[in-house]
């Protein structure tokens, strides 16, 4: 694989140009500065890299947003029955009326644009560095021009075990809006957190978030992507796993005409288990449909577990991709690496593209991935309409049961139920 | 071999070590052949190339086609995305054509060949002489009337073809792919750089400017080929790249099998191959091809060895065409290797059979690509790679559903086994499913084994393991016999091996 992109001339205005960028000074210019020269080596990502074989960027490096049109009415956020700490941003911008205070117990919580300015700062340590991590060896630009660009975020920091979820609503109201967050989690040694997100954010979203877990920490985070036909969207997670860690992210997307989520993952200390999943529902008859899962785990330490989970349901021209990478380094015996990619396509004109690699170089290390597409099983759905179920019905009911495997990766019942009863609605209101 | 000294872990067989490491120790085709050659000068230009052609005298139009290719040859640019490290190659640094004094006035019948060059091939294991089959394949007083047609090519020239009268009465043509040009001009022009075309890739367009033999297989229609073909090539010459271009056609339900073997002298400096293969396959043909590449792998220390940079695919024409390509890959320094398969006609069908082995300093990215375009066509990819020592053993693949190629079929399997802790295992698929009715099966596990084999297996009181054990042996000896009988002998060394303890 190349290991850098082909440096792509700015003929045209690109991005970078046409974002300003953010005031200098603070503990955070360092890292920002260090990101702007990441971005200035590498170029934004252009339609032969590589890495961007499946999807084309143009539209998440082009200067302007452009317009997604609004989705009538504002979804309730899945967590809604949950006792949460509730943060709401709209276009991309904190809405302190609407959220409640950052305060929590075992927990420290700050807007990045409230600290930025000062000297000194615990995630001094971790912004920017987790993302710099990420760009070996495949460069991810998008995520460079966030740290670099991006003026808020929330910068958390859990120090005990955290009982209530911190959970955020991303709202828009404006069709144009651009928005762009990066945000860092610190769960320090022995101690637990939940993130829980929810909505599209903008018309544009660009989001970055670094995830360091200490020894023996826990860290859930659960995702449904907004369901604005026309949002696009660039999400980035980068995680570091200190020994004996949990790192669990489950994301769901229906709609949007672009979604890229990339997930890099490194396990630096023995017995960590790290989990990601997606379930992604995509419907070409809405408007374009193309979701991009790229994930990237590096094994570099003993005994670790990971699993990677990815279903898709697509139809009407919709288009899934999924590029997933374990990278088992030399030492990192005893793994245990599994990644699974499925896509189920309900009609002729949708397509799925996959690239699930393996990179090992231990000898004693259990690996194993799978790939499959296909349409649905005739013979279950023969078996359903034999039992009286009516067609549409029967189709759904296995498309739920194809899902199933990612919702599982949701260790908190009551928020795997309400994912799944979304899914459920979803696949309802496309029935007809 | 410090590595494979090395304590043997649990779920890897003492007999699949020993096998690994008595294939990598000793090279046994090592040796060269003291004979007087005729270089052209070092280094490739536009004269060059008009001097190959003009050595096989060629016509007019095939000088040009490989001056055409040079041209484009020059404004590309070496591949660099497949996982493989080597010293950057000086192409003006080496010979383009080499051949044996003997050869310049090209001799009328095998009897007429130098003897020495008839002893190399002797000494190989390779007769050049029409008995009834290779000697020393084990078995042969039951194969009966087991024939192989074989075509010798000795670095730049082929030495000569045998059992072509024979072959010629039931209408194939098999010759090195010089004469064919020179007897056959309207065959050649007709396929020759339809499949692979002359700007296809760096090192097939090299090839298409410089090749300088290689053998040709014309099966007319109906005919089932009354024995095997197989293509012989050894290097040789110091300094020298051997480019080698062969064409196989099956007309309208035909049948072939086609053999090929390679190895080369022990040398310090790595030397370049790079050849093409071009297959057309007409509608209800069926081709088999089938590689035991055994190059010199250089030493120990990675030192010397050959560059296998090959470009091979098979276009399966018309609808119900068949191909099946077994490599057995052990040589070579770097391997750079995906023999393909573009399934256009309705219904035709696509198979790749793949063992690589590498060890010491080796490095090896092969694969296959699979390209569905016609309804209801079948694929299937098994892979085994095994590395040991420093050696570095990726599958790289493509399945490629197009939206036309409606109810199609694809299962791939690709297993990898390391042994020591030095020494790397890669695989990177790309699938593309661009319609529903098809459907495309990957995976990478041991355990996924036929899970009514294992059942059966296991309620015939085997444990788990066990079980599995015995059915990956089994399927791997499945593969191994797809192998052609000539083939059996290198082929039954691997047969031991196990795949316990494999990873994806």
């Amino acid at each position: 694989m190349s290991a850098t992109l082909q440096k792509n001339t700015p003929a045209a205005p690109d991005l970078a140009s046409a974002l300003a960028r953010p005031p200098r000074g603070g503990w955070v210019e360092a890292a920002r500065a260090a990101a702007e020269a990441r971005l200035e080596q590498t170029g934004l990502p252009g339609r032969r890299d590589e890495y961007w074989r499946f999807t084309r960027p143009d539209t998440l490096t082009a200067p302007e947003a452009g317009t997604a049109a609004l989705l009538k009415d504002d979804e309730a956020p899945f967590f809604g029955g949950t006792d949460c700490l509730n943060l709401v941003f709209v276009d991309g911008a904190f809405d302190a009326d609407a959220s409640d205070k950052l305060e929590g117990t075992g927990l420290t919580i700050e807007r990045l644009a409230d600290v930025a300015a000062t000297s000194d700062h615990w995630a001094q340590e971790l912004y920017g560095v987790l993302e710099a991590r990420g760009q070996k060896p495949v460069v991810r630009p998008l995520a460079a021009i966030n740290t670099a660009r991006a003026t808020d975020g929330l910068l958390i920091r859990a120090t005990g075990k955290v009982e209530k979820p911190i959970a955020i609503r991303y709202l828009r109201r404006d069709a144009d809006a651009d928005a762009m967050l990066h945000s860092v989690v610190r769960v320090e040694e022995g101690a637990s957190l939940t993130l829980l997100e929810n909505g599209p954010a903008a018309a544009r979203f660009n989001s970055v978030l670094e995830v360091d877990l200490g020894d023996e920490a826990a860290f859930h985070h659960i995702r449904t992507q907004g369901r604005d036909h026309e949002r696009r969207e660039a999400t980035h997670i980068f995680a570091r796993l200190g020994r004996e860690s949990l790192f669990k992210s489950f994301t769901l997307s229906a709609n949007g005409a672009l979604t890229r989520n990339e997930c890099i993952i490194e396990m630096t200390g023995d017995d960590g288990v790290a989990h990601v999943a997606g379930a992604a529902l995509g419907d070409g008859a809405s408007g374009a449909f193309h979701h991009d899962d790229t994930i990237f785990v590096t094994h570099d330490a003993l005994r670790c577990e990971s699993r990677q989970v990815f279903k898709k349901v697509l139809r009407n021209g919709a288009v899934g991709v999924f590029q997933g990478k374990i990278l088992v380094k030399a030492g990192a015996q005893k793994t245990d690496g599994y990644q699974i990619s499925q896509s189920l396509l309900l009609d002729e004109d949708s397509q799925f593209l996959a690239k699930p690699e393996l990179e090992i170089y231990a000898d004693d290390v259990v690996c194993s991935h799978g790939s499959t597409t296909g349409a649905i099983d005739e013979t279950a759905l023969f078996y359903l309409r034999s039992r009286g179920v009516e067609k549409a019905e029967a189709q759904d009911l296995l498309v739920l049961s194809f899902l199933a495997e990612a919702i599982e990766e949701i260790d908190d019942a009551d928020l795997a139920a309400n994912i799944n009863d979304r899914l459920a609605a979803w696949l309802r209101r496309r029935r007809s | 071999m410090a590595a494979l000294d090395a304590e043997i872990r649990e779920g890897v067989d003492r007999e699949t070590v020993e096998t690994v490491q008595s294939m990598a120790g000793k090279y046994k085709h090592g040796w060269n052949t003291e004979i007087e050659m005729e270089y052209a000068p070092k280094g490739v230009n536009p004269d060059i190339v008009r001097l190959i052609s003009n050595k096989n005298e060629e016509p007019e139009w095939m000088t040009e086609w490989r001056l055409q290719a040079f041209e484009r040859w020059t404004q590309l640019e070496e591949p660099t995305w497949a996982m493989v490290n080597y010293p950057e190659i000086d192409f003006q640094d080496q010979y383009y054509y080499a051949r044996p004094k003997s050869m310049e006035e090209k001799p009328k019948s095998l009897d007429e060949v130098d003897p020495k060059l008839l002893a190399t091939y002797e000494k190989l294991g390779i007769p050049l002489k029409e008995q009834m089959l290779l000697a020393g394949v084990e078995g042969a007083e039951d194969a009966g009337e087991r024939k192989v047609a074989v075509d010798a090519v000795f670095d730049s020239v082929s030495v000569g073809t045998t059992f072509q009268a024979e072959l010629k009465k039931a209408g194939v043509i098999f010759c090195s792919i010089s004469e064919a040009i020179r007897e056959h001009p309207e065959l050649v022009k007709k396929y020759l750089g339809t499949v692979v075309p002359a700007s296809d890739n760096f090192y097939a367009t090299l090839n298409s400017a410089v090749f300088s033999d290689g053998s040709f297989v014309y099966v007319p229609p109906g005919v089932r080929c009354p024995m095997e073909l197989s293509t012989y090539f050894r290097i040789n010459a110091e300094n020298t790249g051997q480019f080698e271009r062969t064409l196989i056609i099956a007309d309208k339900g035909s049948y072939v099998s086609y053999l090929e073997g390679c190895t080369a002298p022990q040398r310090d400096t790595a030397q370049l191959h790079a050849a093409v293969v071009e297959i057309v396959i007409e509608e209800d043909a069926e081709v088999k091809y089938s590689t035991v590449q055994n190059w010199y792998p250089g030493d120990e220390n990675g030192k010397g060895g050959i560059y296998n940079f090959v470009t091979k695919r098979a276009d399966c024409r018309g609808d119900r065409a068949k191909v099946m390509w077994t490599q057995v890959e052990t040589g070579s320094a770097v391997t750079w290797k995906y023999p393909s398969c573009i399934l256009r006609g309705d219904d035709s069908q696509g198979e790749f059979y793949s063992i690589a082995i590498t060890n010491n300093y080796q490095q090896a990215d092969t694969g296959t690509k699979m390209i569905h375009l016609g309804k209801n066509t079948k694929s299937r990819i098994v892979s085994k790679g095994i590395s040991a020592g420093h050696a570095q053993n990726t599958y790289r693949g493509l399945v490629s559903m197009h939206p036309k190629a409606k109810n199609s079929r694809n299962y791939t399997q690709c297993d990898s086994l390391l042994i020591g802790s030095e020494c790397g295992a890669h695989t990177v698929p790309y699938i593309e499913v661009k319609n529903n009715s098809s459907r495309v099966e990957h995976e990478a596990t041991t355990s996924k084994v036929d899970d009514d084999q294992l059942f059966y297996c296991r309620q015939r009181g085997m444990d788990e393991e066990e079980a599995v054990a015995l059915v990956v042996n089994g399927f791997c000896k499945e593969v191994l016999q797809a192998l052609p009988m000539e083939f059996a002998m290198e082929a039954q060394q691997l047969v031991a091996i196990s795949l316990e303890g494999s990873v994806g």
